[in-house]
């Protein structure tokens, strides 16, 4: 076997109070595919941003060829041979693809003008070795994600990368698109090049890969050559910790039902999706990334609207056209994206915790300050939130204390059924208890819980069902006590189904 | 291995209603530097010509802006939800000649000034709708808007003026609409007040009341400070956008009705390059044009020292180039030195 290109040993990442990564060692032949396995949050993506230049390592070293290397940013990564194909991709949408390939290295003439000419043609030549047929004065916005995607490995290959990593590529491509795409990993194989690939899907990793790692935690919990382990032995190494240890679940009377849910539908994104929520009951809406699951309950919430389906809370059939209908109904939404759709951190904690119900808080025509302070510290202290003042900017506040504002803001409505997208996203160890506990506490208050999350601990910790999704469907559904952890990973992967 | 234990809440954990005040903090407000402005501007001006502290000249020194301050309250509404309405003088145009055909036909003065006013509605509609529901930048759109309104008036009018209007109409615009009253007392007396100036004190204190005090006034602060959680929190943006934009139509067409009253007369070009003195008076006044932060009070401290500043020069006859000189230059000043202030100011530890 020939030297490894690229070695990681000892490789640990921490954040405040969060371990990333810890001690990981890997390394990367010649001419090998290399697929890292492992839940959401077991530290995949953080080893590509260390590889990529964006983190640093907190210990550990990076070798490339044997030569020690340490990447301050992302062009000494691109200097060192490394090169990363993104989920969603980072490139410029109104540059044309020639510009987007050389993007920082451009080909320049007398006195550093771009030479356009030889910026084409060179460009022209990288899409021919990939076999992509796209013009190269073409603007990037007019290319699909397939086609992004080929300019990002044609932009690799014009750094002479050694190591192409890819990052859930398959994410957004068509089955045909994927074909393509594997042959093109196929080529960087055949050139010697190391690729590293992270997928969640099985059927593709037994497909194109040669080795793997798994990760769980942020430490490596097994590698070796892919033929000689099985699916179900994957799965297994992935979510191996007893996770119904992690967050002890209370015990709730789940009473009636509140909330039915019927035939939910909207033109792309999800399909007939159905379920009853019972009084002092915790769904977990679990599944990949991309599955649906925010897009569906953003349809019963009113954001985006559904086209199908109905919407019965209480026995009462409602028509959600917009989030203040839902509001008035009852029903209320913490969303995924904290920092972009949930706080508006340049107000005050006073005025996010009210915003949503502010009618509530008026006395006479104008706003009373004294009552909307009153609700603040009723429910700021509920939930510990942790500020100098109830006036200070959500700015100034840490992520966990920021989505505890969120949250208060939500059960500032009063709502019957609250949905929770991943609601412990980004967010610390201690901050993350503290909301399981208070999800806990919710659902023993007679609320009904919807949690999306895509960790599997906290959904096999708290749920008292389980719907799991996939490609927009509900594909199967859990009751505790009669699941197991490789079932579920099972289902919402689509491996097969004797993993259980 | 296992770092998930629950960290227990901080219980004898005490948090304030509001952060303690500071002297510092109330001195680096933004209405405190226009008073400063407005104080020193007074001042200035009553060292400078013994003409500026009579009250009459003060009173009709109001006729000048008074019309586009009206305006620019609809405007920093606008600005502070990040939009703006460039189309703002083309309306008035547009309200101006609609009043002149209407006033030929015989309208009396309520007539006329609905006439105005509902012509700025309808334009302001039209920005609105074109703004919420095709999810255009309103910039872009009014831009747009005002060659088009203001085109229109021209092809309409040629170089024609409309001059015939009731005199009961012309009453309105042309004389105080409070007269002086002495009181006995030589410092004590209620001022002579143009009904313009009156209006826009009226409404001042109304937009004051509304975006400070009531919910829709923190769904606007919250709309210009984050859009997406503000829909995320049920919060009918579009619906607040659109009746922005028809809120400022029609204040346009007022302020069209009340400056034909004052003119008499009115000619295509009628206040021809509005738009930018209003969105100077609305950003001096603190409105951020990034959104979520202003005051009323700003923009009216902000409309009295631009009033005063223009009213000051022209008693001494300084020329209106000059004028805009210094108005530039104080706009671009006032507004670097809380940036500068801030970088500056040594942050506490905490």
């Amino acid at each position: 076997m020939s030297q490894p290109i690229l070695t990681l040993s000892g490789l640990s990442k921490s954040f405040p109070g969060v371990r990333a990564l810890h001690d990981v060692s890997l390394s990367l032949r010649p001419g090998s595919v290399t697929a890292i396995l492992g839940e959401n949050g077991a530290g995949k993506s953080t080893i590509v941003k260390v590889l990529t230049g964006i983190y640093r390592p907190s210990d550990g070293e990076i070798r490339v060829r044997g030569e020690l290397k340490s990447f301050s940013s992302p062009r000494d990564a691109w200097a060192a041979g490394i090169a990363a194909i993104h989920q969603e991709t980072v490139m410029f949408d109104e540059l044309s693809v020639a510009e987007n390939i050389f993007m920082g290295h451009m080909p320049t003439g007398p006195a550093r003008f771009v030479d356009w000419s030889e910026m084409h043609a060179r460009a022209a030549a990288l899409l021919k070795r990939i076999d992509a047929a796209i013009p190269p004065e073409f603007k990037l916005k007019r290319l699909s994600v397939a086609q992004k995607h080929l300019v990002e490995i044609a932009r690799a290959l014009s750094h002479e990368a050694q190591v192409v990593i890819m990052d859930e590529p398959t994410a957004a491509l068509s089955a045909n698109e994927i074909d393509d795409l594997f042959r093109i990993v196929a080529q960087l194989k055949a050139e010697g090049r190391a690729v590293l690939f992270i997928s969640h899907k099985f059927d593709e990793i037994f497909r194109i890969a040669d080795d793997f790692v798994c990760l769980r935690d942020g430490e490596k919990v097994g590698e070796g050559a892919i033929a000689s382990v099985t699916e179900p032995q994957l799965v297994r190494m992935m979510v191996g910790r007893p996770v119904d240890q992690v967050f002890p679940k209370r015990d709730v009377a789940i009473g009636d039902v509140v909330l039915s849910v019927a035939g939910l539908s909207n033109a792309t994104e999800y399909a007939d999706v159905s379920f009853d929520l019972r009084k002092g009951e915790i769904l977990g809406l679990y599944g990949l990334v991309g599955a649906g699951r925010t897009e569906a309950m953003q349809g019963l919430f009113g954001i985006t609207p559904k086209t199908r389906g109905t919407v019965t809370l209480e026995g009462r059939r409602l028509s959600i056209g917009a989030p203040s209908d839902a509001i008035t109904a009852g029903i209320s939404y913490v969303p995924e994206d904290r920092q972009e759709q949930g706080a508006i951190v340049s107000l005050g904690i006073r005025e996010n915790v009210t915003l949503a119900n502010l009618s509530k808080y008026i006395r006479g025509l104008f706003l009373s300050r004294t009552s909307e302070q009153a609700e603040t510290r009723r429910l700021g202290k509920r939930l510990a939130v942790k500020a100098a003042n109830w006036e200070q900017k959500l700015a100034e506040l840490s992520g966990g204390n920021q989505q505890k504002v969120v949250i208060a803001k939500w059960l500032a409505t009063r709502p019957k059924v609250i949905v929770l997208d991943e609601p412990t996203k980004g967010i610390d160890v201690g901050s993350k208890a503290a909301v399981h506990d208070f999800i806990g506490e919710l659902a023993s208050e007679g609320l009904a819980v919807v949690l999306i999350t895509s960790e599997l601990p906290e959904v096999m910790g708290l749920a008292d069902r389980v719907l799991v999704m996939k490609e927009g469907r509900v594909v199967d559904a859990f009751k505790r006590g009669q699941w197991s952890a490789e079932a579920i990973v099972g289902a919402a992967t689509g491996a097969a189904k004797e993993a259980a | 291995m296992n770092m998930d234990t629950p960290v227990p809440p901080v219980d004898r954990y005490i948090v304030l209603d509001a952060p303690p005040r500071r002297l510092r903090d109330v001195l680096l407000r933004w209405e405190v530097i226009l008073v400063i402005l407005l104080v020193a501007t007074i001042v200035v001006n009553t060292i400078v010509s013994p003409y500026f502290l009579d009250v009459f000249n003060l009173a009709d020194a109001t006729f000048n802006f008074s019309e586009k301050a009206i305006i620019a309250l609809a405007m920093a509404l606008l600005i502070l939800v990040r939009e703006i309405d460039l189309s703002v003088a083309a309306i008035v145009a547009l309200a101006a000649m609609g009043i002149g055909y209407a006033a030929e036909a015989g309208f009396g003065p309520v007539g006329l000034f609905a006439t105005g006013i509902g012509i700025g509605l309808l334009c302001g509609a039209f920005n609105g709708m074109l703004v919420t529901w095709f999810s255009l930048p309103s910039i872009v759109v009014t831009i747009g808007t005002m060659s088009l309104f203001r085109g229109i008036t021209q092809v309409i009018l040629g170089d024609q003026a409309k001059t015939k209007y009731p005199q009961e109409f012309l009453d309105l615009g042309q004389s105080y609409f409070i007269k002086m009253k002495e009181t006995g007392i030589s410092w004590l007396f209620v001022p002579p007040v143009p009904l313009s100036f009156l209006i826009f004190l009226v409404l001042a204190v109304l937009f004051g009341l509304v975006l400070h005090k009531t919910a829709v006034g923190r769904q606007l602060f919250a709309i210009g400070s984050n859009p997406v959680a503000a829909r995320f929190s049920g919060i009918p943006v579009d619906k607040l956008r659109f009746l922005l934009f028809v809120v400022s139509g029609m204040l346009s067409g007022l302020a069209g009705a009340l400056l034909t009253a004052r003119l008499g007369s009115m000619r295509s070009n009628i206040g021809v390059g509005w738009e930018l003195d209003i969105v100077t008076m609305v950003i001096l006044g603190g409105v951020s044009i990034a959104g979520g932060v202003g005051s009323i009070l700003g923009v009216v401290l902000a409309v009295l020292v631009l009033g005063l500043v223009t009213f000051g020069m022209s008693l001494n006859n300084i020329p209106g180039q000059v004028v805009s000189v210094y108005i530039g230059a104080l706009l671009i000043a006032v507004i670097a030195i809380p940036r500068i202030l801030d970088k500056v100011r040594v942050r506490p530890i905490r």
